[in-house]
């Protein structure tokens, strides 16, 4: 049950990665790949049906963690107050930049949420791969299973680490170079001409960050949290996940090259989903490593709640998950093909 | 009360109120657009169409400052109440996610559709996806309630070794005897909303003669769901409420009526300012009994008062739970009264002529959304000093490791976020009633 419930957060984070991912991307890349008013509404026009859609799996993800391991949500929730009251305000910005844009036609108008789009964006990946980093540092907690860090301290992962040091900070980096190349790869697919060709040039160059980052990040994780490899060499099945994630870095450059967009999409996802997997299949049975003393780390164990809570909401959710990504099928293909930019006044 | 406790409770209490706003005309208007887009194509008529298409607009509005203003609310479950989390995710858990799963991805599938995927979809495609929005967001509001309702009145749990809950019934758990009043004075609270707003812009529109068309059709809708709502939401929804409140919480139904001591006919307390020094209500305008009858159906039936509850165990706030009942109620009353004298107006065919009637109507729409605010911290401040009624007290539900300090910067932060939205929102708001609604719209802007 632990590792079944471990398993279904893991996969809603995970979806949430790779589908708020691309739309995330998308706003990374919004202010360098489309220069013109048209250029700029056909970029939203592609995210403004789906990014809505795309932040539930965040807010469903987050509920079934708060479901089945309380204790995992409520200490990490209030351990990592501040930083995630800067995700809120970065996410609730940048979603104003995707509708409030369309209401106004005026070019300052439009220029601001251009900006605030595109800097949230920016930001809020950073964000997520740093958060990444401290579930893999791990945090100070304490013996009733609480944490408190600061935003920063010395910026060195020891001994007493901030939210960001430089390798939550490296973690961002990855974040930030892995979403840039989804998100390009993502409009490549949605547009034409000019814009779509920007798109796959970011793509080419974002993937030489994302693989450097990517490197020093692994180099830095094995000095870091040794231990995460300990499950592969238990249970070599776990090789597939770190497989997955290499052959979706060597996907992207392929496809890249041949300008073939969707299946460079699908190496990106493919990325995304095999580093998280290997993170979360690492650091199992653990949820939450603990810096300070070991013995205090959140496992799956610690945090789960009641058996019939979590018997009863397997059955709930299977049938929730297959209307959800039912919905996600049929949504896709209603918006299937290039974007075609709908007269002022209808559409972003 | 300790600073942080009082931070992370102004906290709450601001986002909550300032995002229950929006939902509450999301979920009236959806019903009002459903209603509009059915007839359209039933009666095959642009002007029902075209209102349909410009209140769409006003609630896609509605509906993206809905969501962003939502997201915290979720998150602020684990990061100012870390040990109420701790203590009943177990359970809420439950109502959460399904809130997810079921209602939003449902409802934010659908919208961008329904929004902008008219000539996609076709007109009944439309409707549908209209439809399916609207079921969305009253579906979404069934799962809050049911979370509501545990905390008001727990049910199907069992406590485990380490102090905590969890579940027993999932059942028990959605069926909750506190749901069924709850859910349904709170939707029709949310049509009472959509129905003054659109009757409102409707008035707006017949007095400066603008789209007057339109301006009578609004009032027309939003007066006849207007009083059913209206009166849906005192008898028998909100009366079916206080029943519940007289059964499972009788110190809150005593400080909401003022009831300081216990009496046998019970009067009702229709105005009236309380004094906790000296522990009576000053000025008081009663109606001798009534509390009496309408808790117990009989006159001289005993009502519990204040006195009957240890001081600790009071609502920590009786004065603001006693005007914010009051307030509701009143507001409540006027409501029924304005779409009385409109659909009278109405059924005698002087309403487009009547200007002070208009004027009234026009002005009225501030007061629903007062209310549903006024009537969601009567459930708030009554429940207290309890977070999870008799099980955990709101002192023992916040987060230990977050500073008085720390929860003041990002409460600050909140206020002038969520200030600049306010303004955009009304700014973007007014210029679309100027814009107003433009017949044919759809037909217009594919030319």
């Amino acid at each position: 049950m632990e590792f079944l419930w471990f398993c279904i957060v893991a996969f809603m984070i995970t979806m949430y990665a790779i589908l708020d991912g691309f739309d995330l991307g998308a706003g990374i890349i919004h202010l360098i790949a489309a220069r013109t008013d048209e250029e700029r509404r056909t970029i939203l026009n592609a995210v403004g049906p789906v990014w809505d859609g795309n932040e539930v799996w965040l807010l469903a993800g987050g509920g079934t963690l708060y479901l089945a391991f309380p204790l995992l949500y409520a200490s990490s929730f209030s351990g990592f107050y501040l930083p995630l009251m800067i995700v809120l305000w970065l996410l609730i910005l940048r979603a104003l930049g995707i509708e409030f844009r369309h209401q106004v036609h005026h070019p300052l108008w439009a220029a601001f949420w251009d900006s605030v789009f595109s800097i949230g964006s920016i930001l809020l990946s950073i964000v997520f791969g740093a958060a990444l980093g401290n579930v893999v540092r791990g945090v100070p907690l304490q013996a009733d299973g609480y944490f408190f860090a600061p935003l920063w301290t010395s910026f060195t992962p020891q001994p007493d680490a901030g939210i960001l040091d430089w390798f939550t900070v490296t973690m961002g980096l990855v974040s930030f170079f892995t979403l840039t190349t989804h998100g390009a790869n993502f409009i490549a697919i949605k547009t034409e001409g000019m814009l779509q060709q920007r798109a796959r040039t970011i793509a080419g160059w974002a993937w030489w960050g994302l693989t450097l980052t990517s490197a020093a990040a692994l180099i830095a994780t094995s000095t870091i949290r040794p231990a995460l490899w300990d499950n592969f060499a238990a249970y070599a099945w776990g090789a597939i996940f770190p497989l997955a994630g290499i052959a979706g870095i060597v996907g992207m450059f392929i496809f890249n090259k041949r300008k073939d967009d969707t299946k460079a999409f699908v190496s990106s996802a493919a990325f995304i989903a095999g580093m998280l997997a290997t993170t979360a299949f690492g650091l199992f049975p653990i949820v939450l490593p603990a810096s300070a003393n070991p013995a205090y780390s959140l496992t799956v164990y610690n945090t789960l709640t009641h058996a019939y809570g979590l018997s009863v909401g397997i059955i709930w959710w299977t049938l929730g998950i297959v209307l959800a990504i039912g919905y996600l099928v049929f949504l896709v293909r209603s918006f299937k093909g290039k974007v075609k930019l709908p007269a002022e006044g209808e559409g972003y | 009360m300790d600073d942080a406790l009082l931070i992370h409770r102004l906290h709450f209490a601001f986002t909550a109120t300032y995002h229950y706003i929006f939902p509450q005309l999301t979920m009236g208007l959806a019903l009002l657009i459903v209603v509009f887009k059915g007839m359209a194509i039933t009666r095959k008529d642009e002007v029902l169409n075209s209102s349909a298409r410009f209140w769409a607009r006003i609630f896609g509005l509605n509906f993206a400052v809905g969501v962003v203003t939502g997201i915290p609310l979720e998150f602020q479950f684990g990061t100012s109440w870390a040990r109420f989390s701790t203590f009943a995710g177990g359970v809420i858990g439950q109502t959460l996610a399904m809130e997810g799963m079921f209602a939003f991805f449902l409802e934010s599938s659908f919208l961008g559709l329904f929004l902008f995927g008219e000539k996609r979809l076709g007109q009944v495609g439309h409707f549908i996806a209209g439809l399916l929005v609207f079921l969305g967001s009253w579906l979404s509001a069934y799962f809050i309630v049911a979370t509501n309702a545990w905390m008001q009145h727990p049910v199907g749990y069992a406590m485990a070794a380490d102090g905590s809950v969890y579940l027993t019934s999932y059942w028990d758990l959605l069926l909750n005897s506190w749901i069924g009043w709850q859910y349904l004075h709170t939707m029709a609270g949310a049509v009472v909303t959509g129905s003054f707003v659109v009757a409102s812009v409707g008035a707006y529109y017949a007095l400066a003669q603008k789209h007057t068309d339109y301006g009578r059709l609004f009032m027309r809708t939003g007066i006849v769901t207007g009083i059913i709502a209206s009166v849906f939401v005192i008898f028998p929804t909100g009366d079916g409420q206080g029943k519940n409140v007289a059964l499972y919480q009788p110190p809150t139904l005593a400080a909401m009526e003022g009831l300081f001591e216990t009496k046998e006919g019970a009067p009702l307390v229709i105005i009236g300012q309380p004094d906790m020094d000296k522990l009576r209500l000053d000025n008081p305008i009663h109606v001798p009994k009534l509390l009496s009858f309408l808790t117990y159906n009989r006159w001289n039936a005993r009502v519990r008062g204040l006195d009957t509850v240890p001081r600790e165990n009071w609502p920590d706030n009786v004065p603001l739970l006693y005007y914010s009942y009051h307030i509701m109620v009143g507001l409540g009353s006027l409501f029924v009264s304005i779409m009385l004298l409109g659909a009278y107006l109405l059924w005698r065919k002087k309403l487009y002529t009547a200007r002070p009637f208009l004027w009234v109507l026009m002005l009225s729409f501030p007061f629903p959304f007062i209310a549903n605010t006024a009537g969601w911290l009567t459930a708030e401040l009554g429940r207290q000093p309890w977070l999870v009624y008799e099980l955990l007290r709101t002192a023992h539900g916040s987060s230990t490791m977050v500073s008085a300090g720390n929860g003041l910067f990002t409460l600050l932060g909140f206020l002038g976020l969520y200030f600049v939205i306010g303004v955009l929102f009304l700014f973007l708001v007014i210029r679309i009633l100027n814009q107003g609604p433009v017949h044919g719209s759809y037909v217009a802007a594919n030319r």
